[in-house]
């Protein structure tokens, strides 16, 4: 069992759609990525993932458990399964951080030396032991996003939630921040799912990534495959992880421009080599625009790239050896 | 002479921080409770009760409509059937206290709401209780706030305490009435409005620095 089940959620404020049809599965140890621009619907899909906010419909399986038809005590109690890492840090200003630190055991009801035990480890692991009895208010950006993290490990969460933990913070601090999360991630084999605009975030980060726009996802898959997709390949509404009887299955190519022109030619003495290549969306037909470069431009090369393609344009010569 | 007028004095002013602790005391305990059913209950809180809130804010704010010097004799029944009698220093306390719970209620929301709505996140997002939100961040967190709209409320009861005079409760504002204001004595109104100055400037004074304090160098 997957340790967490996103099934076809749904959310508008207001008659505005703010999440639409949102499906995937994170996989304990896992690290999922959610990218997209401002206002597409990120926090607010986080924010469905511990119950801060509860979607209109579809369902959301933490360990087995509906997030979205738990009543509201039985939340309360699933939400100190998992950690949240906000990007204004939101430490409580009247407590030091230890006492920040503390706090979801406060919540637990862990007894007094247990709790300073498991403090200790945690402002050892975040490299904050010298910092333990100030306040906030004296810290750091990044000082103060390290109290964050380790706050948000302390009752030892299954699952890790960041939203743009490391967006307050400076290229420096961000690259110590990232490396903490990997870090917690790889060694302590915590199941994380963080929200980013940054692209290097995602790579450094994410062993999967889905990209959001205006509440849907538009593109699913690894940093690599995703981010090279760009812009990225729009998904059908209503994918599903799962099949269900009847359903067609939808996957993804990756082919070589090369080799798809290459056999136009077969007839012909001509070479042919892609200098550049773009799916272009014509009406309702998706097609190849390729700038190629023919070794010798024989009448007969052309006539037979004629014979397959939508339209051959010669726009140029340039020497053999460019 | 100069010992009667100091006795006199020293006697007025214990009268009138009786009536103001006391009765400040007795706003924070109506008063905060009131403040934090009303952020709760109201249109952004954690458990919204509009049938609770609006008749309670209306409640709140017709109190505070009503001038003092009204309230205190519209309460005699009440203050009677409270202390026993509705004159003195202790009878005093009972006006008063009925003014500055919906006053400090008023004042102790602002600050409640003025607490950044990410804490409040963060400690539901940990698995808090409603509870647990008052009691870790709301009230924590709003404390600095608190002790100013505390003190605010304690001078603006020694100021009201004076007009208890009317009803013979004592205090330094009965003195300033009776002596300087009927009798034209000088000397005693000169020293009555002394102590106050001193009394109000030393309560914000002492206000300031626990709000201070309690910031823990925030803001
Ligand atoms: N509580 C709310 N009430 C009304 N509308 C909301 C609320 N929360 C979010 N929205 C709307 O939902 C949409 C998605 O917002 P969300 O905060 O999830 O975006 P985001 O992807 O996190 O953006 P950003 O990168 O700027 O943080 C926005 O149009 C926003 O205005
Ligand atoms: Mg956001």
């Amino acid at each position: 069992m997957s340790l967490l089940a996103v099934e076809q959620i749904s959310r508008q404020f207001g008659g505005q759609t703010a999440l639409q049809d949102i499906s995937f599965t994170v996989e304990r140890g896992d690290s999922l990525g959610i990218i997209g621009r401002s206002g597409a619907g990120k926090s607010t899909l986080l924010r469905c993932l511990n119950g801060l906010e509860r979607p209109d419909s579809g369902r959301i399986l933490f360990e087995g458990e509906d997030l979205a038809a738990v009543p509201d005590n039985r939340l309360v109690m699933l939400r100190r399964k998992i950690g949240f890492v906000f990007q204004h840090f939101n430490l409580l200003s009247s407590r030091t951080v230890a006492s920040n630190i503390a706090l979801p055991l406060e919540i637990t009801g862990a007894p007094a030396p247990q709790r300073k035990k498991r403090v200790a480890e945690l402002l050892d692991l975040v490299g904050l032991s010298d910092h333990a009895s100030k306040y906030p208010a004296l810290l750091s950006g990044g000082q103060k996003q390290r109290v964050g993290i380790a706050r948000a490990l302390a009752a030892n969460p299954a699952l890790l939630l960041c939203d743009e933990a490391t967006s307050a913070l400076d290229p420096e601090t961000t690259s110590s921040i990232l490396k903490l999360l990997s870090d917690i991630n790889h060694n302590l084999g915590l199941t994380l799912v963080f929200i980013t605009h940054e692209m290097d975030v995602v790579r450094q980060l994410g062993r999967h990534v889905v990209v959001l726009e205006h509440g849907r996802i538009i593109a699913r898959g690894t940093p690599d495959s995703v981010l090279q997709n760009d812009p990225p390949l729009r998904l059908p509404s209503g994918l599903s992880p799962t099949a269900r009887a009847g359903d067609h299955t939808v996957l993804r190519l990756t082919l070589d421009t090369q080799a798809l022109i290459a056999p136009l030619l077969a007839d012909s003495a001509a070479q042919a080599t892609v200098l550049d290549a773009q799916a272009r969306q014509t009406g309702g037909t998706q097609t190849l625009e390729a700038l190629v470069q023919l070794s010798t431009s024989t009448p007969d090369a052309l006539s037979l790239l004629q014979a397959t393609a939508q339209s051959v344009e010669v726009i140029g010569y340039v020497p053999s050896d460019t | 002479m100069s010992r009667l007028i100091l006795d006199l004095l020293l006697r007025a002013t214990a009268e009138t921080l009786e009536m103001v602790l006391a009765s400040g005391l007795l706003a924070v305990i109506g008063g905060l409770p009131l403040a934090v059913l009303m952020m709760l209950t109201g249109p952004s809180g954690l458990c919204r009760m509009p049938w609770l809130s609006r008749p309670l804010g209306l409640l709140i704010d017709a109190v505070r409509a009503v001038p003092f010097i009204i309230l205190l004799v519209l309460l005699i029944p009440f203050t009677r059937y409270v202390v026993g009698t509705s004159l003195g220093t202790t009878a005093a306390i009972v006006p008063l206290a009925i003014a500055a719970i919906p006053y400090f209620a008023r004042i102790a929301e602002v600050s409640l709401r003025e607490v950044d709505p990410g804490l409040i996140d963060a400690v539901r997002a940990m698995g808090g209780t409603r509870w647990m939100v008052v009691r870790y961040v709301l009230l924590p967190e709003s404390l600095p706030g608190l002790i100013s709209g505390f003190t605010v409320t304690l001078v603006t009861l020694v100021g009201a305490s004076a007009m208890a005079g009317a009803i013979g409760a004592g205090g330094l504002g009965d003195l300033a009435i009776r002596y300087g204001y009927q009798r034209f004595n000088t000397p005693v109104m000169l020293g009555v409005v002394l102590v106050l100055i001193v009394l109000v400037t030393g309560l914000q004074a002492l206000g300031n620095v626990c709000s201070r304090t309690a910031r823990h160098g925030s803001r």
